[in-house]
C-alpha cells in the first residue's frame, strides 16, 4: 500500500491482505487463528497506519486484548461464543461507550466520557465482537469529508491529498485500510455510504428504526440510522443482523422480525427488476462514476434483472429538504450542549446568557454552526410554515416517488456520489458544493429507506467509485443480496489500496 | 345597586405535577427528594447525549382520566412538541410538551358562585396538555455570591398544564375554581397538589372590561401573574391587581394590545404585584414536533375504559351526600374541604352506624375539633373509624344518649392519650362499666322517682306551686340510681308521678 502525503514525501507502507470478515471467521473456528492474534494485527496497523490516515481517535489496546483472550478461552474449552467472537471491531465517535470518550469529533465533547454503552455497543459485546476503539468522522456528523473534527481530517488511503469522504470517513478508512474488518457508521444523509464508496468498501444505511439509536449522539433524529461497513456483503450482512432489532428504549425502533437476511445472500436475481432513474444521471455526474456504474448495471442484467425505467421526480429538491429537516432538529438536539452540565465551559463569562455564548461558541466549529443557525432560522415564528412545514411537505412527495417507483421495481441503482474522493480542503469553504455531493444518498434518508453502498470500480487514478442500491423499507434482505450477488460476479472489493 | 364600572376578567394557568411511580420519559422516581438532589436521575432525564425519551403510558392515561373528570374532549390523535429555550434547570434546552395537539381541550368545571343564591358557574377549560417539568436551579442566599447549584430530581416529572378560558369575574371566584380544581384532582387521586413542595402552581391572567358611556366596552391590556404560593394569594393578588389595573387605566387609558403582555410578581410581604420581565423577549419557544417521540393515539374503547375506572369525582359525590344520606350543602362543603382521607373515613362511620347525618355531626364537629387539638392527620388519630363508628351505632339503636356517647368518646381519648391501645370492643366495656346502658325497665325508675319524692317531699309541692327548676335536684339524685336512664324519659316520669299525686 502506498501512502502519498500531500507534503510530497511518499512512504511506502508493507502491502497487506486485507481478508474480509468470512475469511477470518473460518480462520478462528478452525483454530488457525485467535482473537489476540487478530486484536495485535489490528493494533499493529493501526499504530502503522493512523499516524497518517488519523482513522482512529482512541483506542482501547488493554482493554480489547483482555476481552480476545477471554474469548479465545471460551472458544478453546468447546463453549459457545458469539457470531462476532473475536473479531476487532470499531465504531464511530458519535456511539456511546463506558470505556471511552465520545467527542463525536468536537471541542464541546472532548472529554466527554458517556455513563453507558449505546445500544450497538451491548449488542456487539453480546455477540462476542472485540471493540478497538473509536472513529473518527466530521464534527457531530455534519460533513461530506471528515474535515471537521476536532482530532483533524481523516485521509483517503487510497491516496493522502483525498478526503476520506465523510461523515464515517474514519469507518470506511479502518476497514479500507484493515484496521478492522468491521465497522460501524452513521448516516443521517449519506455518511455511511458516500465514505465507504470513497474508501473502496460495503457501506450500508438500514431502514429507519432498523437499528436503535439509542446511545448514538443525535445530529438529525427522523434521519439518523447507524450501519455497517465491512470489505464486503457477507461481512456488512453479519454486522447488520447482530445490531438489528426492536429496543424498548428507543421510541422510534421498529418491533418487527429480525429476518434471516444471510441466508438468502445466495438466492439468484434472475426476475427481479432493476429501477434506473433519469434524476440519478444528471449534469454533474463525473464521467469515469457513470460509466461504472451503467457497468455494474449490466453485471445485474447478466445475473438475469431487468432494467426498468423509474422516475423520481422530487430528487431535485431533495438537498434543500434535507437541509432544511435536518438543520432544524439540529439546531435543537444540540441545544443541550450549553456548557452547564458538561461539555465545553468557557473560562471567562460575564452572566448566564454570556456563559453559554463563549461557551458554545468556543465548542463548535464554524460547520456545526452554520447549521444550527439555520435551523433555528428555519424553526423562528414567522418562518417556520415557510421552511421547516414546506420542508416536512416535499419530503412527503420525495417519500412518495419511491413508493410509486417501488410498486414496479424491486430496488433503485444508480452512483453514491457524483464523483469519487475529492482532494482535502477542496470544499471545505465552499459549504453548497460539499452539501452537493450528498444528492444522490440524502433522498434514502428522507424516505427512511435502506441504501447501500458497494464498490464498482476504480477512476484513472485509482480512486473507489461505489454503486448505490436503495429498496423499500424493511427490504434488506434485497439490497444485501444484490450487494453479495454482484461481488460473486466481480472482484471490484477485492481491490485494495 | 350602582351599575359598576368595569368587569374583571381572569383566567387561570394551572400546573400540577401527576402522582406517577415514574417520570414521563424515563423510568426514574418522582418522590420529592430536595435534601438528596441529583439522586432521581438517569441519562435520558439529565439530557445526556444519544439518550432517548420513552413515553410513560400511564401517566398518559392518568392525565386523560383527569381530563376526563374535567369534562374535556379526548384527542385521539395527539403529539409531542419541543418548546425551546435555555435555563440551566432544563439540561436538553428544551421541554418536551404539547403545542397545536393538546391531548385534551373544551372542559369545563362548575364552581359555586360568589351569591349563593345564584346558580353555579360552569367554568369553560381551554385545553390541558401534559408536559415534562423542569429541574430546580438553587441559589446561593447568604449574598455571598457562591456558585448557582441545579438539582435534576425533579426533571421529565409529568405535569398537566389545565389553562381555564377568562370565564373567572371575581377574585373570590378565581379561588374558588382553584379550591374546586383542587379537591377534583385529590379525591381522583392523581395529584398530591401540594403547593408548598411545588405539585400545584398557578398563573393567573387579569385584566378589566371597562364600560364605557355609550354601551360599549374596552378591554385593559393583560397581565400576567406569578409566584402566588397559595390560593389565598392568588385572591389578593387579583383584587390588587383589579384596583392597580384600573387606576392605571384612568391614568393611561391603555388599551389591549397597545403594550406588550406585562408579567407581574405577587410579594406576600408587601401584598403587592411588581412588575416582572417582559414577556416579548422570550417569545419565540420555536416549537417543533419532538422527533424522538411517536404521536399518541387513543381509541374510543381505551378512552371508555379509562372513564370506568375514574373514581367519584367531588360533584358526584356532593349530590350522593344531598340525596342519599341527607346531608346538608354546610356539612358536606365541610366534609369535602377536609380531602378524600377524611371523607372516606367519614363514609365508613356513617356505614357502620347507619346514620349519615349523625355520623356528619360527630365528624364535622368533634372530630375536626379533636384532630385540630391534637395538630394530627386522620390517618393518624387513635380513635378509628371503626370504633366511632361503633360509639355511633350504640346511639343509633337507642342503646345510649348522646351524652353517654360523648362520655364513653372521651373515655377513649383519655386511654389513647395514655398510649393504651384502643378498640371498637372498648366501646363496649366502657358502657357496661359506666353503667350507661339506656334503662327500659320503668320499674326501676318509678323506684327510683319513688325514694327521691320521699327524701325531698317540699320539691313536689314547689314545682306544683309553679317553681320549674324545684324538680332539678330530683332528677340528678333519679339519674345516680338509674344511670342508663335517658334524663328527658326521667323527667316526663317524674312530672307524671308528681302532678298524678296532686
Ligand atoms: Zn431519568
Amino acid at each position: 500500500m502506498i501512502v502519498r502525503q500531500s507534503a510530497g514525501n511518499q512512504e511506502m507502507y508493507s502491502s497487506m491482505n486485507r481478508p474480509l470478515t468470512s475469511e477470518l471467521i473460518a480462520q478462528l473456528q478452525s483454530g488457525e487463528t485467535t482473537s489476540r492474534q487478530l486484536v495485535e494485527n489490528s493494533l499493529r496497523r493501526i499504530s502503522e497506519l493512523n499516524g497518517v490516515l488519523n482513522a482512529f481517535v482512541s483506542i482501547d489496546a488493554d482493554g480489547a486484548l483482555a476481552r480476545a483472550d477471554e474469548i479465545d478461552q471460551r472458544r478453546q474449552a468447546g463453549k459457545p461464543v458469539g457470531r462476532l467472537a473475536g473479531l476487532p471491531v470499531a465504531v464511530k465517535d458519535n456511539m456511546c461507550t463506558i470505556g471511552l470518550p465520545t467527542s463525536c469529533g468536537s471541542r464541546m465533547l472532548k472529554d466527554f466520557r458517556a455513563p453507558y454503552d449505546a445500544h450497538v455497543i451491548q449488542r456487539i459485546v453480546a455477540e462476542d465482537g472485540v471493540l478497538i476503539g473509536k472513529l473518527n468522522q466530521d464534527e457531530f456528523a455534519m460533513g461530506s469529508s471528515t474535515e471537521t473534527s476536532i482530532y483533524g481530517p481523516t485521509r483517503n488511503p487510497w491516496n493522502a491529498d483525498y478526503t476520506a469522504g465523510g461523515s464515517s470517513g474514519g469507518s470506511a478508512v479502518a476497514v479500507a485500510s484493515g484496521m478492522v474488518p468491521l465497522a460501524l457508521g452513521s448516516d443521517t444523509g449519506g455518511s455511511i455510504r458516500q465514505p465507504a464508496s470513497f474508501c473502496g468498501v460495503v457501506g450500508m444505511k438500514p431502514t429507519y428504526g432498523r437499528v436503535s439509536r439509542y446511545g448514538l449522539v443525535a445530529f438529525a433524529s427522523s434521519l439518523d440510522q447507524i450501519g455497517p461497513l465491512a470489505g464486503d456483503a457477507w461481512g456488512a450482512t453479519l454486522l447488520l443482523e447482530c445490531i438489528s432489532g426492536h429496543d424498548k428504549r428507543d421510541s422510534t425502533s421498529l418491533n418487527v422480525e429480525r429476518p434471516d437476511w444471510m441466508s438468502q445472500l445466495d438466492s439468484s436475481l434472475k426476475g427481479l427488476r432493476i429501477g434506473i432513474a433519469d434524476e440519478y444521471f444528471v449534469e454533474g455526474l463525473d464521467a469515469e462514476v457513470e460509466q461504472s456504474v451503467r457497468a455494474a448495471i449490466r453485471v445485474f442484467e447478466a445475473a438475469g434483472a431487468e432494467v426498468v425505467p423509474v422516475s423520481l421526480p422530487h430528487s431535485k429538491y431533495a438537498v434543500a429538504t434535507y437541509y432544511l429537516v435536518a438543520c432544524s432538529e439540529a439546531s435543537s438536539n444540540l441545544a443541550r450542549y450549553d456548557g452547564i452540565h458538561y461539555g465545553h465551559r468557557a473560562e471567562k463569562f460575564s452572566d448566564l446568557v454570556d456563559l453559554y455564548s463563549q461557551s458554545r461558541g468556543e465548542g463548535f466549529g464554524t460547520e456545526v454552526k452554520r447549521r444550527i443557525m439555520l435551523g433555528t432560522y428555519a424553526l423562528s415564528a414567522g418562518y417556520y410554515d415557510a421552511y421547516y412545514l414546506k420542508a416536512l411537505k416535499v419530503r412527503r412527495r420525495i417519500r412518495e416517488d419511491f413508493d410509486k417507483a417501488f410498486a414496479s421495481v424491486d430496488v433503485i441503482a444508480g452512483p453514491v456520489s457524483p464523483t469519487a474522493a475529492f482532494r482535502l480542503g477542496e470544499k471545505l469553504d465552499d459549504p453548497l458544493a460539499m452539501y452537493l455531493n450528498d444528492i444522490y444518498t440524502i433522498s434514502t434518508n428522507l424516505a427512511g429507506l435502506p441504501g447501500i453502498s458497494i464498490p464498482c470500480g476504480l477512476t484513472k487514478a485509482r480512486l473507489p467509485i461505489g454503486l448505490q442500491l436503495q429498496a423499500p423499507a424493511l427490504e434488506e434482505a434485497r439490497l444485501l443480496r444484490f450487494a453479495h450477488q454482484y461481488q460473486q460476479a466481480t472482484q471490484w472489493h477485492r481491490e485494495q489500496p | 345597586m350602582a351599575t359598576p364600572e368595569y368587569t374583571v376578567v381572569i383566567g387561570l394557568e394551572v400546573h400540577v405535577q401527576l402522582r406517577t411511580e415514574s417520570k414521563l420519559f424515563c423510568g426514574c422516581s418522582t418522590a420529592f427528594r430536595p435534601d438528596d438532589p441529583n439522586t432521581q436521575t438517569c441519562p435520558v432525564c439529565l439530557g445526556l447525549p444519544g439518550s432517548l425519551p420513552v413515553m410513560n403510558r400511564k401517566a398518559f392515561d392518568l392525565s386523560v382520566q383527569t381530563a376526563l373528570a374535567l369534562n374535556c374532549e379526548i384527542a385521539r390523535y395527539t403529539r409531542w412538541d419541543r418548546k425551546q429555550y435555555y435555563y440551566p434547570d432544563l439540561p436538553k434546552a428544551y421541554q418536551i410538551s404539547q403545542y397545536d395537539l393538546p391531548f385534551s381541550s373544551k372542559g369545563w368545571l362548575e364552581i359555586a358562585a360568589d351569591d349563593p343564591a345564584e346558580p353555579p358557574r360552569r367554568i369553560r377549560i381551554t385545553r390541558a396538555h401534559l408536559e415534562e417539568d423542569a429541574g430546580k436551579n438553587v441559589h446561593d442566599e447568604s449574598g455571598r455570591g457562591a456558585d448557582s447549584r441545579v438539582d435534576l430530581n425533579r426533571t421529565g416529572t409529568p405535569l398537566l398544564e389545565i389553562v381555564s378560558e377568562p370565564d373567572l369575574r371575581t377574585a373570590s371566584e378565581a379561588r374558588r375554581y382553584l379550591e374546586d380544581l383542587r379537591s377534583l384532582l385529590l379525591f381522583i387521586g392523581v395529584s398530591d397538589c401540594n403547593m408548598q413542595e411545588g405539585s400545584l402552581r398557578c398563573d393567573a391572567n387579569v385584566n378589566l372590561h371597562v364600560h364605557n358611556a355609550d354601551g360599549t366596552r374596552t378591554a385593559t391590556p393583560i397581565v400576567e401573574l406569578k409566584n402566588m404560593n397559595s390560593f389565598r394569594n392568588v385572591e389578593l393578588a387579583v383584587e390588587y391587581e383589579t384596583r392597580r389595573q384600573w387606576k392605571q387605566w384612568l391614568k393611561t387609558g391603555q388599551k389591549i394590545g397597545e403594550v406588550p403582555k406585562q408579567t407581574r410578581g405577587w410579594d406576600a410581604d408587601r401584598n403587592e404585584t411588581f412588575g416582572q420581565r417582559e414577556k416579548e423577549e422570550s417569545s419565540d419557544y420555536r416549537y417543533f414536533p419532538d422527533p424522538d417521540l411517536l404521536p399518541v393515539t387513543t381509541t374510543v374503547e381505551q378512552i371508555e375504559e379509562i372513564r370506568r375506572s375514574l373514581p367519584e369525582t367531588p360533584a358526584v359525590r356532593r349530590e350522593r351526600f344531598r340525596s342519599v344520606l341527607g346531608l346538608t350543602d354546610y356539612d358536606t362543603n365541610v366534609l369535602l374541604s377536609q380531602g378524600p382521607a377524611l371523607t372516606a373515613w367519614f363514609e365508613k362511620v356513617s356505614q357502620l352506624c347507619g346514620d349519615g347525618k349523625l355520623a356528619a355531626n360527630w365528624v364535622t364537629q368533634d372530630i375536626l375539633r379533636d384532630l385540630n387539638a391534637d395538630g394530627v392527620t386522620i390517618e393518624e388519630f387513635a380513635v378509628t373509624a371503626e370504633i366511632l363508628g361503633t360509639l355511633l351505632k350504640c346511639i343509633q339503636t337507642e342503646r345510649i344518649t348522646t351524652k353517654s356517647a360523648r362520655e364513653v368518646y372521651a373515655a377513649l381519648r383519655s386511654d389513647a392519650a395514655e398510649e393504651k391501645a384502643i378498640a371498637p370492643a372498648d366501646v363496649d366495656r366502657l358502657i357496661t362499666e359506666r353503667k350507661l346502658e339506656i334503662v327500659r325497665d320503668t320499674g326501676a325508675m318509678d323506684t327510683a322517682i319513688a325514694a327521691a319524692l320521699a327524701s325531698k317531699p317540699e320539691a313536689a309541692s314547689d314545682f306544683r306551686a309553679g317553681k320549674q327548676n324545684a324538680i332539678g335536684p330530683l332528677i340528678g339524685m333519679i339519674m345516680k340510681q338509674v344511670g342508663g336512664a335517658d334524663p328527658k324519659q326521667v323527667r316526663e316520669r317524674l312530672i307524671a308521678t308528681i302532678m298524678a299525686g296532686a
